[in-house]
């Protein structure tokens, strides 16, 4: 069977000392939450570490002052089942409860979905499958085998719930060795396969805040071949206020089409003054799916995951909104 | 009836081979090819000898001898010493204190390459290796493997008496069993005999390869069938592994294991073959079939495996489905660098049931007929003799037709766009008639023995889920007047049970059930004869065998009654298949004592904007003689109905790059208990004349029918046809978009490459009501060959 390598394992009692230990020890060492994505990417030598630094329990669900303040260590499943969360936020909550399956979000935490490793069929496998054919960018090797003339790695954003928080304008607790700092969704990722977090390696994500203003409204709808388990094929959140029958605001944003999760602002701004009819609606989703990229490193073929964006962006736009559409 | 090891199986008691740990135990792990196609210039293993806690590397001059399933493909090494054909195949082994410092010893061996081009589909096949053909053995300068060629009965007649004729090509995709249990296996070497604990269906064949293999008498052999996780039919092969382990036993006297990865499962594969196929009938006016011309091309992989057989099996078991005057059958089977295909349950068959089920369906609609009503006027009848001369005895397919359509309401139905219903039918074999090497003795044996520990029954069958244990006990209670937990099982272990041939091609029910029966009467009868004698009564019909008596004595006083009458009591029942191929080179293969019937009903929606399909419910019938154990039988027909909804809508063994795409469980897509469906099953029970209790087979001929009737359902739906599987979204809207440009509402493929099949070997056809068979059917033709 495939083993883990064996790994010194260190258990801080808090975040700013796990901060310290990882700043120390550099790139031997990684940040462990619910180790439902690192464990199996251990296995398949993905990453080498010697060293797992669990991240301290933070958890805690808390609203006020119009946001959701979340631990970082809350599961998944915690998150999709908080009844104030489904009620305020059903786009955030529904996306939470999408990521793979029932044991995994019940390991699975908020902050390693958030900040999950980017994924590539070339390579999310086997050290011998990867030696196989060649190694990648991304791990031991010198080209992207999905884009061979490509300088870059075009590892594909795989978080549900990146996408979700973002619509929101939803922001980080990031604790560093010597304080804390808040940063927006939006700037913590990167557009690359590898270097896919902008934060700095030895921060440790503690929290999350949602704001959840009075009467916004919220979708998610998730793209993928079967029910559980898998990945986002393709992912869109969707964010909205209305006034009456008239947009008032509207976000958009899609998981699993590029290396990071992809806002589209054009898209929102272009139903803002307008009713959701059939054609807003189509004509938004027109819009949210032209920067999508996906490429011919997941299931199913890249062409019908880019026609599907349209498709689940005006279905995302349609939950956010029932039962406000004419 | 639960079954007699679920218990065990649920509350972690049942020891399967990755639980086996003996004392001094090596871990062996296999260096597999990292190339498609190349030859093997060297291999150094040097450096990982030098790794402390290495304790034997063997590599492939240490096994040289060849072995394969079938006696005419004896083409795989254990480790191969001078080509590697696909990514995955076996060079070197590695036996070393704990797995990890297998694993290092595995990176450190250098093995030097020469690439060769490799082969990745059956057109490439078809043409002149650009280098050298994967195999040597076949003489040929192409990639063809094997073809066959057969017409039965005047072809050219019955297309000329046709109204209507019609040409269709298909292709179906090849997919993998994916068995929960990896294939294990665990070696000692003591006393100048091997024990080989192994996942294995096939514990009588691996056996032999051992045997071979190692250059061994068999009495110097035992294999132990381990407590099994699910096999399909992908453990019905010797494997390396099984003969790797057993080897470096030998070298290092400790007991050595091997595991595979989830990845090298993907590797060992012998799953669904991807199939070509052209198909051509000829129906009159009012939908009966006059002649039918088939044709497959496989894509085999890099090894014969049992690919001389599956292409057989595309091509014989369509007469025993649908009434063909005159047929006729061309199959071929290709040479890939990919993993090697065999029989997943079905074996050979499910690719051209669901060409011919979407073909008959496309004639009906162009002549104006209802497709159900095409198909139902042209369904075999039971007691009679097919064109290619296979025998049908019970036949229960216009009942579970009438089952099926009633339950799904599938005439009255509401069209509705989107939502469609789709209806097809089947055959399977209860058991191959003849065995895999040639041999004329049972197929399966049973000893009973009876003393004061109670009743023990003895059997080589193989229990990989499918129930044979459970089977066996019920047919020994049932004889004997007790209840099934009565019966102490000792099954498939070749030093301490008689040989059953192994859990594949759905034939132990049949065979071993048929040895049961017999063993069972026959020790019923001691035991009733010395009930007899003490109770004075002269007439042995007047004992009650029943609730645990046998006449006015409890099971345990008449058992001592007969053990002072007759001394140590055991009996033994043995099963032999009739003889039933007819008078031709190759009709051994289709064959069986008995054949299953299945019909299903398939309803879906289809989003027409992603191409999405999801099934909704599935009615399904299945003709299983008698059901000795219904709740089993149920079990394997919704478990037939599960795998067969992954095969027609997700599951894929495909690559890219002369690599397996995905051999990973995330990556390769197999439903999961949300994408199962409402079932409703019905048993029909017909009593066939040959099974134990009139029983047949259950655990292949329900996948059947499911995969077209998806396809239908599509096509129901959406007005589109896929001819090809499995029916991905994309698919879908390939159709659709050709249906909204006004061409063909169709996604599939467009030709059949050219084969160059032989001469078809020309047989003239049976009488259809002649049922002889054995010596009676051969002394009639003398000239037949022996059937193989």
């Amino acid at each position: 069977m495939l083993r883990l390598p064996r790994l010194r394992y260190l258990r801080p009692a808090t975040a700013a000392e796990a901060a310290a230990r990882l700043a120390e020890l550099g790139t031997r060492a990684m940040f462990v939450a619910g180790g439902t994505d690192l464990f199996p990417n251990l296995k398949r030598r993905q990453f080498e570490p010697d060293t797992l630094v669990q991240v301290p329990p933070l958890k805690g669900l808390r609203r006020a002052d119009g946001h959701f303040e979340i631990g970082a260590t809350v599961t998944l499943a915690e998150a999709a089942a908080h009844a104030g969360l489904r009620a305020a936020l059903p786009g955030f909550a529904e996306a939470a409860g999408l990521v793979s399956s029932p044991p995994l979000r019940n390991a699975g935490t908020l902050g390693g979905n958030l900040c999950v490793d980017t994924r590539c069929n070339y390579y999310n496998m086997t050290y011998e499958w990867r030696k196989s054919i060649g190694f990648c960018l991304k791990k031991d090797g010198d080209i992207c085998l999905v884009a061979p003339s490509s300088p870059r790695c075009w590892a594909v954003s795989s978080s549900d719930t990146a996408p979700a928080a973002m619509v929101l304008g939803a922001s980080v607790v990031l604790a560093g060795p010597d304080g804390e700092r808040e940063l927006p969704v939006a700037a913590l990722y990167r557009d690359d396969g590898i270097e896919y977090l902008a934060k700095q390696p030895h921060e440790v994500v503690t929290a999350i805040r949602l704001p959840a203003p009075k009467g916004l409204l919220t979708g998610y709808v998730k793209l993928r071949r079967r029910g559980s388990i898998d990945f986002p094929l393709a992912g869109a959140a969707v964010a909205l206020t209305l006034d009456g029958p008239i947009v008032t605001g509207c976000r958009v944003a899609l998981a699993a089409v590029a290396s990071h999760p992809l806002e589209v602002p054009e898209a929102g701004a272009f139903l803002v003054g307008k009713r959701l009819t059939d054609e807003t609606i189509s004509a938004a989703a027109e819009l949210a799916a032209k920067p999508a990229r996906p490429l011919d490193n997941a299931d199913l073929t890249h062409f019908w995951r880019k026609k599907m964006v349209r498709v689940i962006v005006e279905r995302a736009i349609r939950r956010a909104a029932t039962p406000s559409v004419t | 009836m639960p079954k007699v090891d679920g218990a065990p199986k649920v509350t972690g008691q049942a020891v399967y081979a990755d639980d086996i740990d003996l004392p001094r135990m090596l871990h062996c792990k296999i260096l597999r090819a990292q190339l498609p196609h190349a030859r093997i210039l060297s291999v150094d293993a040097s450096a990982a000898r030098r790794i402390p806690g290495v304790k034997a590397v063997i590599t492939g001059q240490d096994l040289p001898i060849r072995f394969g399933i079938l006696p005419v493909t004896q083409d795989e090494a254990a480790l191969e010493g001078e080509k590697v054909r696909y990514v995955g195949d076996p060079v070197a082994a590695v036996a070393a204190v704990d797995e990890e410092t297998a694993a290092a010893a595995c990176d450190a061996i250098k093995v030097e390459y020469q690439e060769l081009k490799p082969v990745m589909s059956i057109e490439e096949a078809l043409k002149e290796a650009a280098d050298e053909p994967i195999q040597a053995y076949t003489k040929r300068s192409d990639n063809v493997h094997r073809m066959v060629s057969y017409e039965f009965g005047d072809l050219a007649a019955g297309f000329a008496r046709a109204d209507h004729v019609r040409e269709d090509v298909f292709f179906f995709q090849g997919s993998t069993h994916l068995p929960m249990e990896q294939h294990s296996a665990v070696a000692t070497y003591a006393g100048g005999r091997v024990t080989l604990w192994s996942s294995t269906q096939v514990v009588h064949y691996v056996h032999r390869a051992l045997s071979k293999v190692l250059e061994l008498p068999m009495s110097r052999i035992r294999v132990i069938g381990a407590a099994h996780g699910g096999g399909f039919g992908g453990k019905t092969d010797p494997f390396a592994h099984e003969i790797v382990v057993a080897k470096l036993a030998m070298l290092t006297g400790r007991p050595v294991k091997c595991t595979l990865t989830r990845e090298e499962v993907f590797y060992a594969h012998r799953g669904r073959h991807p199939v070509l196929m052209w198909v051509k009938t000829g129906v009159t006016r009012d939908g009966r079939i006059t002649a039918m011309h088939f044709r497959s091309a496989l894509d085999g992989g890099a090894y014969g495996s049992y690919g001389a057989a599956s292409i057989f099996y595309t091509g014989t078991l369509q007469t025993v489905t649908y009434d063909i005057p005159a047929y006729k059958f061309e199959g071929a089977r290709v040479f890939t660098n990919k993993a090697p295909c065999g029989p997943k349950r079905g074996h050979g068959t499910p690719q051209p049931r669901f060409a011919v089920e979407l073909h008959l369906e496309k004639i009906a609609r162009e002549i104006g007929l209802e497709p159900v009503e095409l198909k139902r006027r042209n369904f075999v009848k039971p007691f009679s003799r097919a064109v290619n001369w296979l025998r049908i005895t019970s036949c229960g397919l216009e009942e579970c037709t009438e089952k099926v359509l009633a339950a799904s309401g599938y005439a009255d139905r509401q069209r509705q766009p989107g939502r469609g219903l789709g209806f097809a039918i089947s055959a399977y074999m209860s058991g191959a008639g003849t065995a895999i090497y040639w041999n004329d003795m049972p197929h399966s044996e049973v000893q009973l023995k009876v003393d004061r520990t109670g009743v023990t029954l003895f059997c080589g069958a193989m229990d990989i889920g499918q129930g044979s244990d459970s089977v066996l006990a019920q047919i020994a209670a049932e004889e004997l007047g007790l209840e099934p937990k009565d019966i102490h099982l000792v099954t498939a272990d070749t030093d301490t049970t008689p040989i059953d041939l192994g859990s594949y091609s759905s034939r132990v029910t049949f065979m071993a059930g048929n040895a049961a029966v017999e063993a069972a009467r026959r020790m019923r009868a001691l035991l009733v004869a010395a009930v007899a004698q003490k109770m004075g009564v002269a007439d042995l019909e007047e004992i009650d065998v029943a609730d645990g008596r046998i006449g006015e004595f409890s099971f345990e006083e008449a058992s001592v009654l007969a053990e002072e009458k007759f001394g140590a009591l055991a009996s033994a029942g043995s099963y032999k298949p009739p003889r039933i191929g007819g008078p031709f080179k190759g009709s051994g293969v289709g064959p069986s004592p008995a054949y299953s019937y299945s019909a299903c009903v398939v309803e879906v929606t289809a989003d027409a904007r992603s191409g999405i399909v999801t099934v909704e419910r599935v009615w399904i019938a299945h003709d299983i003689g008698r059901a000795i154990n219904p709740l089993l039988v149920e079990g394997q027909v919704e478990g037939s109905v599960y795998m067969a909804l992954g095969e027609a809508l997700m599951e894929e063994q495909v690559y890219r790059q002369g690599l397996h795409k995905w051999p990973s469980m995330l990556e390769y897509k197999s439903p999961t208990f949300l994408e199962t469906p409402e079932m409703h099953t019905f048993l029909v029970e017909t009593d066939d004349p040959e099974g134990p209790y009139g029983a047949k087979e259950a655990g292949q001929g329900p996948l059947l029918p499911v995969i077209p009737a998806v396809n239908l359902a599509v096509q129901d739906a959406l007005g589109i046809w896929i001819d090809e599987i499995p029916v991905t979204p994309e698919k879908v809207l390939r159709a659709l978009e050709a249906k909204a440009k006004g061409e063909p509402p169709r996604f599939g493929p467009k030709v059949f490459p050219s084969v160059p099949y032989p001469e078809p070997i020309r047989v003239e056809p049976p009488d259809p009501g002649d049922l002889r068979v054995g010596d009676e059917l051969e002394a009639a033709f003398p000239s037949s060959p022996r059937v193989r």
